[in-house]
């Protein structure tokens, strides 16, 4: 964390903010509120957040697409609306929508992006076969891109936003649609790139993706921030240490959450999710509650597990998909 | 590390608008029947209303030039029109709408001002291509015989110019393709009554100022005017409207397109 703190400021905004323009559809929308973050060499930054929570906004804000309409934006010491060309000549992007060139093969669509940066077609020849191995598509480097499946879309997708060798990666749920292979491989390619210095800022809807990967991340929630910090901080300021998970055959369901509750009344220092097939007891001690509870009904299973980013998440967001 | 942004800084953006040609070429390389099409539909209307209908017209009354060397210039602006709009409406439309072709690379240096500018350069290319060769063919068959029709060059760019221009703006204007076949209902008329087979002086007193406001009349007196070698100061009108028009579409393009992309 110290040693972080010693490498440079590649991206700070403060009071970032966005609202999108009445359309003929509905009225204005503010995406993101006042959104403070900063972002510093070889650190890998996650955004995390319900749908709609202004994750991807922030991300295009951040490429030096789409210009706030609140705040101020640094991005490697600019100002994003002057000098976007020069910006974005040092980023990569991988957005939420792949956006392939659909009338380009594989290898054209490495080659061609990779001009738009005014690379030498020398150099973009070599870099576009070790990306073709690194997205493992070397059976389809030839074909459209249109022949691919969902994944290896996705995978070209990363692929390309690497041919300018970046110095932070944006990458916008980049592992969804991925098989597990495809994503513990990038994952580990993410980590060495890391390791190299390159500053990474990852949304995501897995909370193991974000644990495993990020020195810190951003809960959002309506556009605007509601927690921040390392993973291990965020669990010990927002959660209890460990989840005491109960199932229970179908009718005892009711009988269990209410000598949960029962057992809370009396004063057991836990807190009780109920969700349609088991029940969450989070406690400081999982161990002691599994006993405590099982001595007045017994469940179909029972697992303690230590809290996770994934509780941190719907503590902080609700579990409804609607409030 | 530093090797892509040291690539990027010695190109600055002098030469960004040309990134986007050199994707056009590498598509299009793939589709010669393209450009195919845009020389031999002109030809096989010179051929079929030039030469076949001509033969029983004779010459255009009152300027003693044949039928068919009245049309040509005609038909070669209309193609340069043609070639520029489809490539900027009809393909820039579906890049916008569906293919999110231009999403993916403002995310590159590229800005918005540097495709819409690439955009209009390769369909002022195209145009040009479509002209040479139908310069070239219509110079065979002896329908263009004053060695002014090599001006005709430059003048099809213009053309290519405005109308590309034009085909940028529409784009962001169509909904949908239904709201193509608007396009057409426009464009169809206009190429039958832009004085493209028959004069000015053909057309009621009352009808003549609005056959003056099409963009086509003044692509094809320019054409006409260059093709036959003579020029008058119906020429430089002419030019001057269509680099005025391509420069109101061009502006008028840069901030829908600005909003759509940067949103
Ligand atoms: N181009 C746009 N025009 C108008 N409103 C938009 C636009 N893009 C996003 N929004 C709105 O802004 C809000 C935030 O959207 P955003 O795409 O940033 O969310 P997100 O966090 O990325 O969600 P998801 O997890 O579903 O990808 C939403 O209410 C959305 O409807
Ligand atoms: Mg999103």
């Amino acid at each position: 964390m110290t040693s972080a703190h010693r490498e440079p400021l590649l991206v700070e905004g403060s009071g970032l903010g966005k609202t999108y323009p009445a359309g003929p559809g509905g009225a204005a929308v503010p995406a993101v509120r006042g959104l403070d973050l900063e972002l510093r060499r070889g650190e890998a930054l996650g955004l995390l957040g319900t749908n709609g929570a202004g994750k991807s906004t922030t991300m295009r804000m951040l490429a030096a697409v789409s210009p706030p309409t609140h705040g101020t934006l640094r991005v490697f010491g600019l100002d994003p609306l002057h000098d976007g060309p020069r910006i974005r000549a040092r980023l990569g992007v991988v957005p939420q929508d792949d956006m392939l060139d659909q009338e380009l093969t594989v290898r054209e669509n490495l080659v061609v992006y990779g001009r738009y940066f005014g690379l030498p077609k020398r150099v973009l020849r070599e870099r576009a076969e070790r990306l073709i191995e690194f997205a493992a598509l070397e059976a389809k480097a030839d074909a459209p891109v249109t022949a691919l499946s969902g994944g290896m879309r996705r995978r070209l997708t990363i692929a390309r936003a690497l041919v300018n060798e970046p110095e932070i990666l944006l990458l916008d749920e980049p592992t969804t649609g991925l098989d597990p292979q495809a994503r513990q491989l990038l994952w580990d390619r993410l980590i060495r790139l890391k390791n190299d210095g390159v500053a990474l800022i990852v949304t995501t809807h897995y909370m193991d993706e974000a644990e495993q990967l990020c020195d810190r991340v951003l809960i959002m929630e309506r556009g605007a921030l509601v927690a921040g910090g390392s993973p291990r901080e965020l669990i010990g300021a927002h959660v209890l240490p460990e989840v005491l998970e109960l199932r229970f055959t179908g009718t005892e369901h009711a009988a269990g959450c209410a000598a949960v509750k029962e057992l809370i009344a009396e004063g057991a220092p836990w807190r009780l999710e109920v969700l349609p097939d088991r029940l969450l007891v989070a406690a400081a001690d999982g161990q002691d509650a599994q006993r405590r509870i099982e001595a007045r009904v017994l469940p179909r299973a029972s697992l303690v597990r230590r809290a996770t980013l994934e509780d941190v998440f719907l503590a902080l967001t609700g579990r409804a998909l609607v409030e | 590390m530093g090797s892509a942004a040291t690539a990027t800084t010695r190109h600055r953006g002098a030469g960004r608008p040309w990134w986007l040609v050199e994707r056009h070429l590498l598509v299009y390389r793939r589709s010669w029947s393209v450009f195919v099409a845009d020389v031999t539909e002109p030809l096989l209307y010179l051929i079929a209303i030039g030469l076949g209908i001509g033969s029983l017209v004779g010459e255009v009354a009152g300027t003693g030039v044949p039928y068919a060397r009245y049309l040509a210039p005609a038909l070669l602006a209309t193609s340069a029109m043609n070639s520029a709009m489809n490539e900027a409406s009809q393909r820039v439309f579906m890049r916008i709408k569906l293919e999110k072709t231009y999403q993916t690379m403002i995310t590159t240096p590229m800005t918005v001002r540097d495709i819409q500018f690439g955009e209009v350069s390769w369909a002022v290319l195209r145009g040009l291509a479509t002209t040479a060769g139908f310069l070239v063919a219509a110079t065979a068959m002896g329908l263009v015989r004053s060695p002014f029709a090599l001006l005709a060059i430059p003048a099809a760019a213009l053309v290519g110019f405005a109308f590309a221009a034009c085909g940028l703006l529409v784009a962001t204007l169509l909904r949908s393709w239904y709201d193509y076949l608007y396009l057409q209902l426009f464009m169809l008329p206009m190429f039958l009554f832009a004085t493209t087979f028959f004069p000015l002086d053909r057309f009621p007193d009352a009808v003549r100022p609005v056959v003056q406001a099409l963009p086509l009349y003044h692509a094809v007196t320019l054409l006409r005017q260059v093709c036959l070698g003579r020029i008058d100061q119906h020429a430089a009108l002419s030019a001057g409207y269509l680099l005025l028009l391509g420069l109101a579409a061009c502006a008028l393009a840069a901030g829908r397109w600005r909003r759509m992309l940067q949103s």
